[in-house]
């Protein structure tokens, strides 16, 4: 078992709980969807598990370790095996600065760290090549400004900027909800691709039950921050599935 | 960068008349500063009795004041104290003011709350009124009303930069950066100041004038530059009894002013107009 949740419960103020006591244990190189409507607490258990949200009640263990928000050097450790990407990848990339600066940035914070995809002695500009490479994006555009890239190859370069560090657990809060339907696919087998060859634990967090079903083994539900329903994806027609699931997957017509 | 980019920047920076004209004037200004002990025909400060209030003649092109002074060589060498410590008083205000602002909007809470209360406080005195106060306080001579105007500016700076980095700080690749573990000194310094940099230099190109025209003011009424020193407010001051014989003596330096000023706000558009071209583009 590599994440285990237990009893988590996250209150922004008084009237406004965004998760209810969640539980939920994910093991090595799963892939787990988890779907909600907006408001159903999704992107604040991703920003919980990334470290980046304190929580008063339950516990997140990731390997055995607690996470804790305000311990900087445990974190540290933590985050170079935790990375997230993100929904809108035009806003994820500052527009100042060359795409190889922003693709460097979490491996300059980790100096001492080198991934097994990257020889040694390599230059700056040469890893920022491999990674393109890495996500299928000619690596000639490292010396762009994210202006000049459409909206997929951006979340490409997301992509390669979270998997710098080799991470062991990627969190996806929403990657594919500003593509196009196209793009979206690409994207999609893009994850599935590096999660087959690196065996990374992959958090798909999103709105799109077809997302979800395409590269998730198992889904969550999530309503108004309660976990409302658990399933393998082998399961998803099964009678015992909850009424709001069931609605989801009317709504997003797959059945 | 590649040279094409910067060629394409530069023939861009030069399109816009006001940055020309603007630039132009700069270059004539900061080379006089510059140069301004090597350019003047005659000692600004030698006094010649027989010599004084003087029309426009082919030695003393703008006349000679009322000690006979050569009132062109007394505004040359004054640039280097009017612009120069302008610029100067400027550049003490960014230092001071940037990083505070950076800091106090990027860690927010507390001491975001402290400093800006200070802030609150040095503001609600017009800012004119408390630099007379300091000054006067402090004893006239320039040292301390260049004190007085960084003590009166910064905070400008402070306020502002505060503003563009709380807005700056909600977009997401901050949140990206602290994702990569970057720590908030790398955060600022890669993402907040490219992107407030050119805001805080148009601020500080027109302030240049705000600040020429303070020390000027100042120098007038008797709390900065003290005579013979030949800071152009001191000399528009030294000028006003003789005004109606010899109103070069109050025209030369009062032109100076309003072109350095001018100067300087032509530059801060020019410079406005070139970000934003820039911004437009992403």
């Amino acid at each position: 078992m590599s994440l285990v949740i237990e009893g988590l419960s996250k209150q922004y103020t008084k009237s406004i709980q965004a998760l209810k006591h969640i539980s939920l244990t994910v093991s090595d190189g799963e892939s787990i969807g988890i779907v909600g409507e907006s408001g159903s607490g999704k992107s604040t258990l991703a920003r919980i598990l990334l470290g980046l949200e304190p929580y008063k009640e339950g516990s997140v263990t990731y390997k055995g370790k607690l996470i804790v928000p305000k311990n900087r050097s445990s974190l540290r450790a933590y985050r170079k095996s935790v990375q997230m990407i993100f929904q809108d990848s035009t806003s994820t990339l500052n527009p100042k600065l060359p795409i190889w600066k922003s693709l460097l940035e979490p491996l300059d914070n980790y100096k001492e760290f080198s991934p097994s995809f990257l020889e040694q002695g390599l230059t700056k500009l040469e890893k920022a090549e491999k990674l393109l490479e890495i996500v299928g994006l000619d690596k000639e555009m490292f010396s762009r400004y994210p202006v000049e890239l459409s909206g997929g190859q951006k979340q490409r370069v997301s992509i390669a900027r979270a998997i710098s560090l080799e991470p062991s657990l990627l969190v996806c809060d929403e990657p594919t909800a500003s593509l196009d339907m196209t793009i979206q696919v690409q994207i999609l087998q893009l994850l599935k691709e590096l999660q087959r060859k690196t065996n990374m634990t992959i958090l798909f967090i999103s709105h799109d039950i077809r997302a979800v079903a395409y590269l998730c083994e198992r889904m969550i539900v999530l309503k108004e921050g309660l976990m409302v329903d658990e399933f393998k994806m082998a399961d998803i027609y099964h009678s015992d599935r909850h009424p709001y699931t069931k609605a989801l997957i009317k709504a997003a017509s797959i059945d | 960068m590649e040279p094409a980019l910067i060629k394409s920047r530069a023939l861009k920076l030069i399109h816009d008349p006001t940055m020309t004209i603007g630039l132009f004037l700069a270059l004539l200004l900061g080379g006089v500063t510059i140069l301004g002990g090597w350019l003047v025909p005659h000692d600004p400060f030698q006094i010649n009795m027989n010599n004084r209030l003087q029309g426009t003649s082919f030695d003393h092109w703008f006349g000679t004041d009322q000690l006979g002074r050569d009132v062109f060589s007394r505004i040359i060498y004054g640039a280097k104290l009017t612009i120069g410590l302008g610029v100067f008083a400027i550049m003490i205000a960014v230092v001071i003011g940037v990083p505070i602002g950076l800091f106090s909007g990027f860690i927010g809470g507390r001491v975001d709350a402290f400093l800006m209360r200070i802030v609150d406080g040095i503001l609600s005195f017009p800012d004119f009124i408390l630099a007379i106060a300091i000054a006067g306080m402090l004893g006239p001579n320039l040292t301390n009303l260049i004190i007085a105007i960084v003590l009166v500016r910064w905070i400008v700076y402070a306020r502002v930069v505060r503003g563009l980095v709380l807005a700056e700080k909600e977009k997401e690749y901050v949140l990206v950066s602290k994702v990569s573990f970057s720590s908030a000194f790398k955060t600022i310094r890669m993402h907040l100041i490219p992107q407030i940099l050119p805001d805080i230099i148009v601020m500080a190109a027109i302030d240049v004038g705000k600040v020429i025209l303070l020390i000027s003011a100042f120098s007038y009424i008797g709390l900065g530059a003290q005579p013979p020193i030949p800071e152009w407010g001191a000399m528009l001051n030294e000028g006003r009894s003789y005004f109606q014989v010899v109103p070069s003596l109050m025209i030369y330096p009062g032109l100076a002013i309003m072109l350095t000023v001018l100067c300087c706000n032509l530059l801060g558009d020019g410079l406005k107009n070139y970000f934003d071209i820039r911004k437009r583009r992403g």
